[in-house]
C-alpha cells in the first residue's frame, strides 16, 4: 500500500510539474460543451471551431473540452475544474451556463471567459453570439412558400430571449410571403434529447404540420420527418445536410471558426479584452446552407436576395410596422428594433397563438 | 385551444412506441434487482445497444439483426457488470455507475461513422383482420412487430416469475441469498444469468429508439432513458404489471403533453413539462400505498459463499 502510495504522489507531482512547464509556452483553451460534440448540431459546430483553433496554432495552442455538462450547480464545477487545470481561456457555449461562467469567473480574475449567448460580461468575462434571427427570417420565407397545410412546426427549447427571437422572426417573414400561415410551438425544455424531439416533430406532424422548424440541436426531428415523408425541416446549427435534399431544404449554420481564432490570437498577444459581440450574415457568423431542389426556383431566389439584404445591411427583419401579441404598437413604419430590445425580447409579435411560458 | 385538433387514435398509438423502450429497459432490470442485483448500468446498456443495433441494422439492412445485436451487445456489457461484481465481489453501485460511463464512451467510439444516416425501416406489422377494427385497429394492431415482442416478454416474465420454477429460485436467491444458498441453489449463477437477461433488455431497448423512436444514431441520445427505467422499477415495487404501467404512464404523458402544447392549451407549459414525471410516480405510489411490496431482501448485497 505505501509502495503504491508514494507512486501515486510521484505521479501526481509529476503530472503537476508537467503542467506548469508547458503552460509558459502554450495557451490552454478550454471549451464547455452542453450537448455531446457528435450531436450534429450546436454542440458539433462548436467543436468544429475547436478543431479549426487546433489546427490554426498548432503546438502554440492547447485545446481541452468536456461534453455534456448539464446547465446548473455541475457547470459551475465543471468550469471551476477547467480553471484549475491551466485553461487561460475558457468558452462557456450555452446560455444557461451564464451563471456559472460569471461565478467561476470572479474566481480567477487571471483566467479569461467567453460565454455564448448570454448578456452578463466583467473584465475578464466577455459575451459572443450570433445574430440567429437573421437567418430564421430566410428559413420564415423558404417556409412560408412551402408550407400546403400552413401550419408550421416550431419545437422551441427554452424560453429564452435567443429562441423567442427566432420564432418572432420566422413568423414575421412566413406571413408576409403567406398571410393564412399558423404557427404550432412546443417547449421541449432541452436543448438535446433527440428522443423528446423526435417525439415533438411527430406530434406537430400528426397535427397537420408540414414544415418543422427546430431550436433542439440533434438530427432527431429531421429524421423523424424524413420518416413522415412530405415534410420539410431546416437544419439548425450545422448544415444536417445528410438530410437533404429532402426532408431538409436548407439551414442555419453556425460558424464560430474565424471568431475563436480572433479572441485566442488575443489572449496570446495579450490584446484580449471584455466584448460583447453579436454578428450575423454579414461578417459571416451565421451562414445558411445550401436551399435544395425541393425549393421551387423563384422561391430560392427571393430568400437569397432576402439573405443578401440582410448581409449588406439594407434590410433589418425586425423592421416595422409591427405590433406586439397584445396588439400594442411596437415598431413603427420603417423603424428597426434596437439592440437592447432584442437582447431582453420577451414577447410575441402580433398572431402567433400560445403564451411563452415564464 | 383546440383540443379537437389531437387525434386521439394517433396519440394511443404514439404512446405505445414512445414506452416501448423504457418498457424493455425496466422489464430487464426488475428481473436483475428481483435477483437481488442492482445494476445502474441500464443507461449505459441501452446506449450501447441503441448504437450496436444500428450499425448492424445499416451494414446487414436488417433491423431483425439489428435487434439481436443489440441483445447480445447489451447482454455483454453485462456480462462485464456480472464478472466484476459477483465474482470479483465489486461494490455493484459503484460498479454499474461505471457501467454506465463506460458505456456512453463506448458507444460514442462505436458511433462516430454512423452519424446522420437513416435506419432501415422495420416496417409495420398489419395485423390482417384485426389492424381493420375501427378506433382499436389503428391504436393496438397497426405497430411494428417489437412493441408486441415486449408486451410479450413482460406478460412472460409476469408468468416466469410467479408460476415456474425457476422464477421462484431467481426470487429465493433474490430475497435471502445465505438461504438460498443453503437450499443448494447456485446463487450466482442465477444472479449472473438475470443480469445477462437484464443487459439484453436494456440493449433492445437502446436499439428501440435508434431503428424505430427517433430513428436515427446520435451521440447520446438516450438522454437518461434508463434512469426513467431504474425509477419505474423502483415505483412499479418490482413487479411486471406495474412496470407495464408507469412505462406507459410515463410515455403516454410524456406524448400527451407534446400534444397538447402543439394544439396550444391553457395550461401553463411548465406543468406540462414535468407532469410525465409527476403523474407516473404519483400514480405508482398510491397503488402500492395498499399491502406490502418492499424491495427484495437481499438487493444490492454481495454474496459471500459460506461453506
Amino acid at each position: 500500500m505505501n509502495l503504491f502510495k508514494t507512486l501515486a504522489v510521484g505521479a501526481a507531482l509529476a503530472a503537476g510539474l508537467a503542467g506548469t512547464a508547458t503552460a509558459q509556452d502554450t495557451t490552454k483553451v478550454g471549451f464547455i460543451y452542453v450537448g455531446p460534440i457528435g450531436d450534429g448540431g450546436w454542440t458539433y459546430e462548436h467543436n468544429k471551431a475547436r478543431l479549426a483553433v487546433e489546427e490554426h496554432f498548432g503546438d502554440a495552442v492547447e485545446t481541452v473540452y468536456q461534453e455534456s455538462v448539464p446547465e446548473g450547480a455541475d457547470a459551475e464545477r465543471a468550469i471551476t475544474q477547467m480553471a484549475l487545470s491551466g485553461a487561460d481561456l475558457i468558452f462557456t457555449t450555452s446560455f444557461g451556463f451564464m451563471d456559472a461562467t460569471v461565478a467561476v469567473a470572479e474566481k480567477f480574475p487571471d483566467v479569461k471567459f467567453e460565454h455564448a449567448t448570454g448578456y452578463k460580461t466583467a473584465d475578464n468575462l466577455a459575451v459572443y453570439s450570433a445574430r440567429f434571427y437573421e437567418g430564421r427570417a430566410v428559413q420564415g420565407t423558404i417556409a412560408g412558400h412551402l408550407t400546403d397545410s400552413n401550419i408550421v412546426g416550431y419545437i422551441a427549447s427554452y424560453p429564452i430571449p435567443e429562441v423567442i427571437r427566432g420564432i418572432n422572426s420566422a413568423y414575421i417573414h412566413a406571413k408576409k410571403v403567406n398571410p393564412d400561415v399558423e404557427f404550432k410551438i412546443i417547449w421541449a425544455y432541452t436543448w438535446f434529447d433527440p428522443a423528446k424531439e423526435a417525439d415533438a416533430a411527430k406530434a406537430l406532424i400528426e397535427q397537420g404540420a408540414d414544415v418543422i422548424l427546430q431550436h433542439t440541436d440533434s438530427t432527431a426531428p429531421q429524421a423523424a420527418a424524413a420518416e413522415a415523408g412530405n415534410v420539410y425541416t431546416f437544419g439548425q446549427a450545422s448544415d444536417m445536410s445528410e438530410y437533404a435534399p429532402m426532408p431538409r431544404v436548407s439551414s442555419i449554420i453556425d460558424d464560430w471558426a474565424p471568431y475563436y481564432i480572433e479572441r485566442v490570437q488575443a489572449v496570446i498577444d495579450g490584446t484580449w479584452e471584455t466584448a460583447d459581440t453579436w454578428d450575423g450574415i454579414g461578417p459571416g457568423m451565421v451562414g445558411i446552407g445550401e436551399i435544395s431542389d425541393a425549393v421551387p426556383a423563384e422561391v430560392k431566389a427571393e430568400a437569397l436576395a432576402l439573405k443578401d439584404a440582410i448581409a449588406s445591411g439594407e434590410y433589418h427583419p425586425f423592421t416595422g410596422p409591427l405590433n406586439k401579441q397584445d396588439g400594442s404598437a411596437w415598431l413603427a413604419e420603417g423603424e428597426t428594433a434596437d439592440d437592447g430590445t432584442l437582447l431582453g425580447m420577451d414577447f410575441y409579435v402580433e398572431g402567433i397563438e400560445g403564451e411563452i411560458p415564464n | 385551444m383546440d383540443l379537437g385538433q389531437i387525434d386521439p387514435i394517433l396519440l394511443l398509438a404514439s404512446l405505445m412506441v414512445a414506452a416501448t423502450p423504457i418498457l424493455l429497459a425496466a422489464t430487464g432490470e426488475m428481473v436483475v434487482e428481483k435477483s437481488g442485483v442492482l445494476n445502474l448500468g441500464v443507461e449505459g446498456m441501452m446506449i450501447t445497444g441503441a448504437v450496436v443495433g444500428f450499425a448492424v441494422a445499416v451494414n446487414s439492412g436488417s433491423p431483425a439483426a439489428g435487434f439481436v445485436a443489440a441483445a447480445l451487445a447489451g447482454a455483454g456489457l453485462a456480462l462485464l457488470f456480472g464478472l466484476i461484481t459477483q465474482v470479483l465481489k465489486s461494490n455493484q453501485v459503484a460498479t454499474g455507475l461505471g457501467l454506465t460511463l463506460f458505456g456512453l464512451g463506448l458507444s460514442s467510439l462505436i458511433g462516430k461513422p454512423y452519424e446522420g444516416i437513416k435506419a432501415p425501416s422495420l416496417g409495420k406489422l398489419d395485423i390482417p383482420l384485426l389492424a381493420d377494427i375501427p378506433v382499436l385497429g389503428p391504436i393496438l394492431f397497426r405497430h411494428d412487430p417489437m412493441v408486441y415482442i415486449s408486451l410479450l416478454i413482460v406478460l412472460g416474465v409476469w408468468a416466469g416469475l410467479k408460476y415456474t420454477r425457476a422464477g421462484l429460485v431467481l426470487r429465493a436467491v433474490g430475497e435471502n441469498h445465505t438461504a438460498a444458498h443453503a437450499l443448494g441453489y447456485k446463487v450466482i449463477r442465477v444472479r449472473l444469468a438475470a443480469i445477462l437477461f437484464g443487459g439484453a433488455m436494456a440493449g433492445m431497448g437502446g436499439a428501440y429508439l435508434s431503428l424505430v423512436r427517433v430513428p436515427t444514431w446520435v451521440e447520446g441520445m438516450t438522454a437518461g432513458a434508463g434512469w426513467i427505467a431504474l425509477a419505474i422499477v423502483v415505483f412499479a415495487s418490482w413487479r411486471a404489471g406495474r412496470v407495464l404501467l408507469g412505462a406507459y404512464l410515463f410515455g403516454g404523458v410524456s406524448v400527451l403533453q407534446l400534444n397538447l402544447q402543439a394544439a396550444g392549451a391553457a395550461i401553463p407549459v411548465e406543468y406540462l413539462s414535468m407532469s410525465p414525471y409527476l403523474v407516473t410516480i404519483l400514480v405508482l405510489v398510491v397503488i402500492s400505498l395498499r399491502g406490502k411490496h418492499g424491495a427484495p431482501g437481499s438487493l444490492g448485497r454481495v454474496f459471500h459463499a459460506t461453506t
